[in-house]
């Protein structure tokens, strides 16, 4: 019973399939496209629509970067980077700016992307108004009609329960003024990201079986009304215990040994990179003396 | 510490899966796949069934696979059938047509051509059989040899099956089942797009067909105990194998039989429910009552599921019920609570800290 696989897994048929979805999401930016998502080898919840995104449009030459929550070598992060290279042979990488693709986890890297990478986002739940509307027909419906009383409700509730709407990640974007998004569960942090970026993002949804996009130079404007603007999370005054860096996501823990909070750079290739840059500058240094 | 416990995620890997692999390899000798298939058929068919894949010696594959996880188990096929491409469609199939060997009604005591009680275990007690605790190929033999040799005897005699009258065609011809038209829309495939509502017929029958078995029969069980329109009867239930044509000139509509090829046969169960049912008639106001069908078809011998699939719009709500009896989708999307959240929890956290925070600046003013 052997068992050979396609390039990428996929029969070319459904390859073509999934692309033209793609093609479609990026005509119609934040629109989310009905596609026929395949049955995959990894959980369906466990990033099987960016899965499909990146196995439909990869190609031999292209250099694959996976993260999974900023972590380049969490779990499911090296689970989908071993299927991929099993079935492609691509070469992958952990730097960002090598990469051509790079498919994530809820987070944008914090390297600002050119014009010739793809950012795909693996989606748990693309329907901006699934908490205001259950039903599918009726949000779709919602949607058509450019009718998003439901998520200016959900953030106004906030408002007026929490005093502010930020209710955590995967904030309701309006992309190129009509479609309302829903950016995957991204942090507030990373959200402007997407607004007139250089490259193109594209958004896979497997076990609800969406996929929508975000070309390159458009506006993504996330809901908050005037006298409540869009706050990201704040992590003033707070730096990486290992790059120094600030300015960026950081992962809050407590160090066993000192009971005391500290911080780390979400994104570890991004520290990972500082450090080795430091490293080498003040090894530069030491044989300069 | 926590956040360590996920980096190095490649060797961590690949040591968690050699371990799990241990526990498999050192509990248990290795059964062939012709063994698994053939001691565990009902588990082959679940597989089969809600994998919407007809492949005894992959089921069974991927049943040994997966440790006896049926989840897993249909996991597995799924993600092989995905990658197959479609050759081509079978013909039609008229389940007139199948061959009866198990058949009865709940409806109607006498039925054209006899009710058909056949292999089931509805009538079994279930006591352990302690018996088979030390049963021996040896025993299996011979038990095999006297048992066909008595129902050959009773082969002889004449005994009804094969091809049988549809009960409910009683009740059509009285004129108290509406009867329909055929439909020759092509059915759709819900693994070759997504799902849209209002579902068509045959969306929403395939994707009970290939829903988790036990869902749908949780579903069903709801919809009659009390969050549903009525008690259903079963008219006729229906077990037995169905051959498969494939057309060869692939045309479209009428199809010649002769030019078809026939691939084989595979076991289905079918189940016809009827139901009291309010129709309103064009002359009056007042409406009539007559009845209406629920229908159900699965692979292989689930009856249960067959008959829960039956019962018309479980839970009143088309949405709710198709799109969560699908177990791949279900499992999936539960144990992904298993991955890493801390990205989203950080941002929950500095969401609930900043209201914290406001709420606390109230109450000192």
């Amino acid at each position: 019973m052997q068992r050979l696989y396609n390039f990428a897994f996929f029969d070319e048929a459904s390859k073509r399939e999934i692309r033209r979805a793609i093609v479609k999401g990026i005509s119609i930016p934040g629109y989310q496209v009905p596609f026929a998502s395949r049955e995959m080898p990894i959980g369906r919840g466990w990033g099987t629509g960016g899965l499909q995104v990146t196995l439909a449009i990869i190609g031999s030459d292209d250099v694959l970067k996976v993260i999974d929550q900023g972590c380049d070598e969490s779990v499911n992060a090296v689970n989908i980077k071993k299927l991929v290279s099993a079935t492609t042979d691509v070469e992958v990488t952990d730097d960002t700016a090598r990469a051509t693709l790079i498919q994530s986890r809820h987070r944008i890297p914090e390297e600002p992307l050119r014009d010739d990478q793809i950012l795909v986002l693996q989606v748990p739940t693309p329907e901006p108004l699934r908490d205001f509307e259950p039903s599918e027909a009726k949000t779709r419906m919602l949607h058509a009609e450019a009718d998003y009383t439901g998520a200016w409700l959900g953030l106004f509730d906030r408002i007026v329960r929490f005093g502010d709407a930020s209710a955590g990640a995967d904030h309701p974007c309006l992309v190129n003024g009509r479609y309302v998004m829903a950016p995957s569960p991204i942090p507030r942090f990373d959200t402007m990201k997407l607004d007139r970026a250089e490259h193109l993002t594209l958004f896979g949804a497997g076990r609800e079986k969406k996929i929508y996009a975000v070309p390159p130079h458009t506006r993504v404007a996330p809901l908050d009304f005037c006298d409540r603007p869009f706050r990201t999370e704040s992590f003033e005054g707070l730096s990486c215990r290992l790059c120094g860096a600030t300015g960026v996501y950081l992962d809050e823990f407590v160090d066993e040994r000192s009971g005391e909070t500290v911080h780390q750079c979400n994104d570890t290739a991004f520290c990972a990179k500082r450090r080795a840059a430091c490293a080498a500058a003040c090894a530069g240094e030491k044989e300069n003396e | 510490m926590g956040y360590v416990a996920v980096r190095g995620g490649g060797r961590a890997i690949e040591e968690s899966l050699a371990l799990f692999e241990l526990e498999r390899v050192e509990a248990a000798s290795s059964p062939t796949i012709s063994a698994v298939a053939s001691c565990f058929p009902d588990a082959i068919d679940q597989v089969m069934g809600e994998s919407s894949l007809y492949a005894p010696e992959l089921a069974a594959l991927a049943f040994k696979q997966a440790r006896g996880s049926i989840e897993e188990a249909v996991f597995l096929l799924r993600a092989f059938r995905s990658t197959l491409e479609r050759t081509s469609e079978t013909c039609v199939v008229d389940m007139q047509d199948m061959d009866v060997d198990r058949r009865i009604s709940a409806a109607f005591k006498d039925v054209p051509g006899g009710q058909i009680l056949g292999a089931t275990r509805d009538y079994s007690h279930r006591l352990l059989d302690f018996s088979l605790a030390d049963e021996s190929d040896d025993d299996i033999g011979q038990a095999a040899v006297r048992l066909r040799a008595h129902f050959d005897a009773v082969a002889r005699d004449g005994s009804s099956s094969g091809r049988l009258p549809k009960v409910l065609d009683y009740l059509r011809e009285e004129g108290l089942i509406a009867s329909c038209d055929d439909d020759d829309t092509p059915p759709a495939d819900v693994t070759m797009g997504s799902l849209e509502f209002p579902c068509a017929r045959s969306a929403r029958l395939q994707t009970l067909a290939r829903g988790m078995t036990q869902a749908v029969e949780a579903l069903g069980y709801a919809a009659i105990r009390g969050y549903g329109p009525a008690h259903p009867t079963v008219g006729e239930l229906r077990g037995g194998t169905v051959d498969l044509y494939v057309d060869d000139s692939g045309a479209q509509g009428e199809s010649d039989p002769f030019d078809a090829y026939c691939l084989g046969a595979i076991r289905v169960c079918e189940v016809e429910s009827v139901f009291e049912m309010e129709t309103e008639t064009d002359a009056s106001q007042d409406s009539a009552l007559s009845f209406g069908i629920g229908y159900g078809l699965v692979m292989g011998r689930a009856e249960t599921k067959a008959i829960a699939m039956s019962v018309r719009y479980p839970t009143q709500d088309e949405e709710f019920v198709l799109y969560h009896v699908d177990g791949v989708e279900a499992q999936g999307f539960i144990s992904h609570l298993k991955l890493p959240h801390y990205v989203t929890f950080q941002s929950k956290l500095d969401a609930v800290r900043t209201a914290a925070e406001r709420q606390g600046n109230a109450a000192v003013v």
